[in-house]
């Protein structure tokens, strides 16, 4: 039995009172590969930004590799040193140059020494296939190639658990395949990932989870196989009906 | 063929705007002329006689306000630099003191707290829509009903505030100070060496070094150890009452003090505004971004939303020094011997030479405005975000 | 303290509102408190010296108030706060100056007819719109007539206007003759013609670098060099060919704002299409533009309306040259805050409404096109 990295007991989220996270069991073993899906406002996106904290649960324990996640800042601090995210725009730093987005964090929060983190930078420059692009700005790259930087930059701190947030909801048709690329192959190295997408063909082909959500529950949750060719729920199947045939 | 001739200057887009351009140039010069002919006429039938040379006839009257020495026999160019000092000095003491104010009200506008938000916003909000010559005036009504000398408001024991201004004691510099003021010009450089040696050495190794706080050390400290090793060359005379004014000591004039108040708060309100504006257009997305990697609040906000917020605040700001610099003109309002005040307004009457003077102030302030646009688009070409973002 | 620290801990948004806002840490809590008592300390300070202390027409004895000496404030030092009768003694003066008060209807039926007149510009849903838009061009005709006179109606010359008129007067005109002036500016600016946009250029970049006073003086001493004779503009139209010619630059400057926010393909589209360069920029271009220009353009208008002020630096009586002068007058002297403060407020009143507006205007913009 694998370690569980993520754990999530009966968490409730509220916005004042709205209720948006209800009830939510969740455990992640490590290298895992969760897909989460299900329609806008089901609650998908906030649940992994629980996860590192940049919401706050009010009802539950959240545990994240042996650490639970509270109001007290040296865990959310140690938390997020071990735990990468990719958001949806982009939100690269644009005023630094591609090699210095992906370096700042090295530097800054794991106080390496500037020459070691640019190499580190680099090498992950290269596993996103864009080495040359390492001085320009993030203005000057494409959507897929400022994504890809965004991964790099997460990468370079090293983390457990990467999460995804819509990672290519926000890019152009022929550039989201150098992204999910790129996140495939970040998971045949073994990497913990959970990733909230649309992507279905990316869900076949990595996941070994897949997570149905919908209004603030998880409706539904199993093995691909099952959840895209016999799903229980009658919510899943209507999604499911939806998202497929377009 | 005339026909065709006249029909392609007409409709041909080169030769069309070519008429056009030639057209409004002769309009242009045909009205220069004629009022020139007209000024020309004025002028003689007037008895008022042009040309520059009056500025190097005696101006025949005095400036209270001044930072180089002037009496009524200097010239009149004399006298448009003493103004254009008076001019720069409440422009520069203004800008400095709008910025403190203004940066300050721009982040308690971005407070946490409901009340102290605002509170900032109510006084933005009533300085905002009444002219800055209202201000001004309010604040030196207020100065000169402050209490006469004889019943002056005693502050820290050397400073009376009175209706004739505020009475200070004025630092006299001995032999000996000069040393000291160098030390401090090269403490201030030094500081520029430690912070690139200390950074380089930040950068091999991971440590991070206080730079800021070394280098503040730096600049405060070796000024105050040279003081005492010269021996303390400097002294104060402080003012003493004697009958019915003081004597000794320097006077800080109700009229710098109006402008300096009614301006600095004006202007800071519009300051406040464009700091807000500036902090808010960071998108949130670079805050959790930062969060999500790590990074501690005070370095997302070193590293990330002030350089960001900094390309957004400068051009209006600079632009709100410009209109606090152009501001200043009002000084004639309250008796302030600013550039239009002196040389535009009492040295016109006495010469009558409206069209040289006026020209004169409106070019100097023009190259004031000029300027610091120039050095604004260097600036702002150098911080561009590369791309097209 | 990171903003994912804070919790809301109960459902009721009114109260977590409180938490957020008020309470949500040991200093916010201080700070709330430190608040709350200078809100109170200020407030009712304010509130006790311009109403509950205050005289307004009748001191504490029931004294009609003809003289300073009256105010309850200077019989009995310290317990009495402002006294507002000099703003009543002096109110024509503030409306109208040294206006004929027999005629002063004339100048009452034109501050009524302002707002008929404007609003038809202000707002594009109310109904009978397209009347309101003609009584805007028909009003500067009628204003005029109404305030200066002419066949039917006494003579009032401009020397006699004085005090709010003034300064609605130099304002509304101001911003009305400006703005097709500006328009011309701010298209020259962008023509592709050298002369054309040079001139423009200059005449802007010239107007943005000086101050309004230095114009203000030369409108007042120039003008009536550079003029013929027998042509001798009064006073107050000196000052408006000074303030029109201001305004109009920072006018040009909002609104080439505007033309640059049109994509360039509405211009090709229009082009395309066979209309002229004046076709397309009066129904293409410049409808879009001042739309989106309307922000900054008002924010010249709040400015121009403030900057009226300095009229009283070349003699004129505006507002708050009304207002020194009333504080000239020995019977009314050292009533400066009385005076300052009411004059705050009637320009706070209109800039605020305008900048209100604004705020108005432009949440419609986003409504409009998003």
């Amino acid at each position: 039995m694998t370690e569980q990295v993520i754990q999530l007991e009966k968490v409730n989220k509220w916005y004042d009172d709205f209720h948006v996270l209800k009830d939510i069991d969740l455990f992640v073993e490590k290298g895992q590969r969760i897909v989460i899906c299900g329609p806008s406002g089901s609650g998908k996106s906030t649940m992994i930004r629980c996860i590192n904290r940049l919401e706050a649960h009010q009802e539950g324990k959240i545990v994240v590799h042996g650490t639970e996640l509270t109001n007290d800042l040296k865990n959310i601090d140690l938390i997020r040193k071990n735990v990468g995210m990719v958001f949806q725009q982009f939100n690269l730093f644009p005023h630094l140059s591609v090699l210095d987005n992906i370096a700042l964090a090295p530097i800054w929060v794991k106080k390496m020494p500037k020459k070691e983190a640019e190499e580190i930078a680099m090498s992950y420059l290269e596993k996103v296939k864009i080495p040359e692009q390492a001085e320009k700005f993030p203005g000057q790259l494409s959507g897929g190639q400022q994504q890809r930087v965004a991964i790099a930059r997460s990468l370079a701190m090293n983390p457990d658990i990467m999460l995804f947030d819509e990672p290519t909801s926000a890019l152009d048709p022929e550039m989201i395949k150098e992204v999910l690329d790129v996140m495939i192959q970040l998971a045949e190295e073994g990497m913990t990932m959970l990733v909230v997408t649309h992507e279905m063909g990316f869900a076949k082909t990595v996941a070994d989870q897949m997570i149905f959500m919908d209004e603030g529950r998880i409706v539904e949750q199993a093995k691909p196989d099952e959840f895209f060719n016999n799903p229980k729920s009658d919510r899943t199947k209507l999604f499911l009906s939806q998202i497929l045939n377009h | 063929m005339q026909t065709n001739f006249l029909r392609k200057l007409i409709f041909d887009e080169k030769s069309r705007s070519l008429l056009i351009q030639t057209l409004v140039i002769g309009l242009f010069a045909l009205l220069i002329y004629l009022i020139a002919q007209q000024t020309a006429y004025n002028l003689e039938k007037r008895g008022i006689s042009s040309g520059f040379d009056f500025l190097h006839v005696a101006a025949g009257y005095d400036i209270s306000i001044r930072l180089i020495p002037f009496t009524s026999e200097d010239t009149h160019l004399r006298a448009y630099f003493v103004g254009l000092l008076n001019t720069l000095m409440i422009a520069i003491c203004g800008c400095f003191l709008a910025t403190i104010i203004g940066f300050l009200v721009g982040v308690i506008r971005l407070s946490s707290n409901w009340l102290f938000r605002n509170i900032a916003y109510v006084y933005v909000e009533f300085t905002r829509n009444v002219p800055v010559l209202v201000q001004i005036i309010l604040y030196y009504s207020i100065l000169l009903h402050l209490p006469k000398i004889k019943q002056a408001i005693v502050l820290f024991d050397s400073f009376y505030l009175t209706n004739r201004g505020l009475f200070s004691p004025q630092p006299i510099f001995k032999d000996g100070f000069s040393i000291v003021a160098w030390s401090l010009v090269i403490a201030i450089v030094a500081s520029f060496f430690v912070k690139r040696f200390l950074k380089s050495k930040q950068e091999a190794s991971g440590k991070q070094y206080p730079i800021f706080l070394i280098n503040s050390a730096i600049i405060i400290f070796t000024p105050i150890i040279f003081y005492y090793i010269m021996g303390m060359p400097l002294e104060f005379d402080s003012p003493v009452l004697k009958g019915f004014n003081f004597k000794g000591g320097m006077v800080i004039r109700p009229e710098f003090m109006g402008m300096l108040f009614g301006l600095s708060i004006y202007t800071a309100a519009f300051i406040s505004e464009t700091v807000r504006s500036g902090i808010i257009s960071v998108s949130k997305g670079q805050r959790e971004a930062s969060q999500a990697l790590g990074l501690k609040s005070n370095l997302i906000m070193r590293l990330i939303i002030i350089p960001q917020a900094l390309r957004v605040i400068i051009p209006p700001l600079t632009s709100q020094y410009l209109n606090l610099t152009k501001n200043s003109s009002l000084g004639i309002a309250i008796g302030y011997a600013d550039l239009v005040h002196g040389f535009g307004g009492i040295s016109l009457n006495q010469t009558g030479r409206a069209i040289e003077i006026m020209l004169i102030v409106m070019l100097t302030y023009l190259t004031i405005s000029l300027t610091i646009s120039f050095f604004m688009n260097i600036y702002n070409k150098s911080v561009q975000f590369k791309g097209n973002a | 303290m990171s903003s994912t620290a804070i919790q809301n801990i109960s459902h009721n948004k009114y109260y977590n509102w409180l938490i957020r806002n008020l309470f949500s840490s040991w200093v916010n809590t201080l700070l709330t408190i430190i608040a709350l008592i200078f809100i109170y300390q200020v407030g009712s300070f304010c509130l006790n010296w311009a109403i509950f202390a205050a005289d307004f027409r009748y001191n504490f004895q029931g004294e009609l108030i003809t003289d300073r000496g009256l105010c309850s404030k200077n019989i009995m030092p310290g317990e009495y706060g402002a006294c507002w009768a000099i703003i009543y003694a002096r109110w024509d003066q503030f409306m109208y100056g040294l206006y004929p008060i027999e005629e002063a209807w004339r100048v009452n039926l034109v501050y009524a007819l302002l707002p008929l007149a404007i609003i038809g510009i202000l707002f594009d849903k109310i109904p009978f719109r397209k009347y309101f838009i003609y009584f805007t061009f028909v009003y500067p005709f009628i204003a005029y007539f109404m305030l200066y006179g002419g066949p039917g109606l006494s003579v009032v010359g401009t020397n006699k206007w004085g005090g709010l008129l003034v300064t609605l007067f130099l304002g509304v005109t101001g911003i009305g003759l400006a703005f097709p002036l500006s328009i011309l500016l701010a298209l020259g600016r962008r023509s592709k013609m050298p002369i054309i946009k040079s001139l423009c250029v200059v005449f802007i970049e010239f107007i943005r670098g000086v101050p309004l006073i230095t114009l203000l003086f030369t409108a007042n001493v120039m003008l009536p060099l550079f003029l013929p004779d027998g042509v001798n503009p009064d006073n107050l139209l000196r000052a408006l060919v000074a303030v029109t010619l201001f305004q109009s630059a920072y006018m040009a400057e909002a609104i080439r704002g505007g033309l640059q926010a049109i994509p360039r393909g509405q211009v090709e589209a229009a082009q395309s299409l066979g209309l002229s360069y004046w076709q397309t920029t009066r129904k293409i271009v410049l409808p879009q533009a001042l739309k989106i220009a309307i922000p900054p353009i008002v924010n010249t208008c709040i400015g121009l309306f403030k900057d009226t002020s300095l009229v009283l630096i070349i003699g004129l009586f505006d507002l708050l040259g009304i207002g020194r002068a009333a504080l000239a007058d020995m019977t009314w002297t050292k009533l400066y805050y009385e005076v300052y403060v009411f004059i705050s407020l009637v320009f706070f009143i209109f800039c605020f409404g305008m900048s209100r507006y604004s705020l108005y205007l432009e949440k419609k913009l986003k409504t409009d096109n998003s």
